[in-house]
C-alpha cells in the first residue's frame, strides 16, 4: 500500500520529484483519479514518462496523441475529464503548460 | 484544484474572422482538459468556423486592424500600417498568411482540426438556426461532429448553471 504522506505531492497532485515515481505509484494515483490501468493505460503512460523526462515538461494531449497514435477521442475514454492532466499526475510528471 | 465534474461552459462564436475564431476554441479546448462541460453555439459568421467549404479559409483583413503593426512582420519599428495600404487587393491575403504562419510557429492546428478536436474531446457544438436558414445553409454544409441545429431559445435552456462566454 503506498502512503501518499511520505511522497512529495503538491497541493494540485502533482509528484514534484519525478524520480520519486515507480509503477506502484501510478497504480495509486491512478486508482484515487478512478482509472484502472490497462496496458493500453501503460502505453500511453509510458510514452508520456520518457518524453516528460526527456524535455522536462509533461507532454500535452495533442503532443499525447500525435506520439502515441491514440486519438483524441479515445484519450478522453481512457483517462476522462481531461486525459493530458491525468496522465501527467499519474507518470509523476509536472502539470502540462501548454495551451494546446 | 476542487472538483469541476459540475463546471458547464458556453461560448457564443459570431465571427468569422481568423482571429475571432481561436478564443473559443482555445479557451474550449482547455476546458475539456479541465474536465469541464464544454458547448459551443455558433451564430451569424460563427458558422464559417464549423462550415466544411469555409472553415480553413477564415481570414484576417488589415483595414480597420490598429494592431496589425509592421513589428508582426519582424521590423524593428512596430508602426501602423496605413489603411490606404490595407485596403490594395491582395492584402487581406498577405495578413491571413502571415497570421496563419503566426498560429503554426505556436504549434497550434488549422481551424478545422481544432473543431474536430473539440468535437472528438467531447463538446457539444451547435448551429444557429436562424443563421443557417438565413444563410441559405443546411446540415450536410457542416462538420460531422455538429450535434444539431437548435433555436436560441433552446441554445439558452440547454446551458442553464453554465459560464457563457460571448465572442
Amino acid at each position: 500500500m503506498i502512503s501518499f504522506e511520505n511522497l512529495p505531492f503538491n497541493a494540485e497532485g502533482y509528484l514534484t520529484d519525478p524520480a520519486a515515481w515507480n509503477e506502484e505509484i501510478a497504480k495509486a494515483v491512478a486508482e484515487k483519479e478512478g482509472i484502472t490501468l490497462t496496458e493500453k493505460h501503460w502505453d500511453i503512460i509510458r510514452f508520456c514518462r520518457a518524453k516528460g523526462l526527456e524535455t522536462g515538461k509533461a507532454p500535452t494531449l495533442r503532443q499525447i496523441s500525435q506520439g502515441t497514435g491514440v486519438s483524441t477521442k479515445e484519450l478522453f475514454q481512457l483517462f476522462p475529464k481531461g486525459p493530458a492532466k491525468k496522465i501527467a499526475k499519474i507518470a509523476g510528471l509536472g502539470k502540462p503548460e501548454g495551451c494546446v | 484544484m476542487a472538483d469541476e465534474t459540475e463546471r458547464k461552459i458556453a461560448f457564443i462564436c459570431s465571427k468569422g474572422n481568423l482571429d475571432m475564431a481561436y478564443p473559443a476554441l482555445i479557451m474550449g479546448w482547455a476546458a475539456l482538459g479541465n474536465g469541464v462541460d464544454v458547448t459551443v453555439f455558433f451564430t451569424f459568421w460563427g458558422l464559417d468556423l464549423i462550415t466544411k467549404k469555409r472553415m480553413n479559409h477564415l481570414q484576417i483583413a488589415p483595414v480597420g486592424n490598429t494592431s496589425m503593426k509592421t513589428g508582426m512582420m519582424g521590423f524593428p519599428i512596430d508602426i501602423g500600417i496605413p489603411q490606404i495600404v490595407g485596403v490594395l487587393p491582395g492584402m487581406t491575403a498577405v495578413a491571413t498568411a502571415l497570421m496563419r504562419k503566426k498560429i503554426a510557429e505556436v504549434h497550434v492546428p488549422p481551424v478545422g482540426e481544432m473543431i474536430e478536436m473539440l468535437a472528438d474531446a467531447g463538446a457539444h457544438l451547435y448551429a444557429c438556426k436562424m443563421s443557417v436558414d438565413m444563410m441559405g445553409l443546411s446540415e450536410k454544409d457542416f462538420i460531422d461532429g455538429l450535434e444539431g441545429i437548435v433555436t436560441a431559445g433552446e441554445f439558452i435552456d440547454m446551458t442553464e448553471g453554465a459560464q457563457i462566454v460571448f465572442i
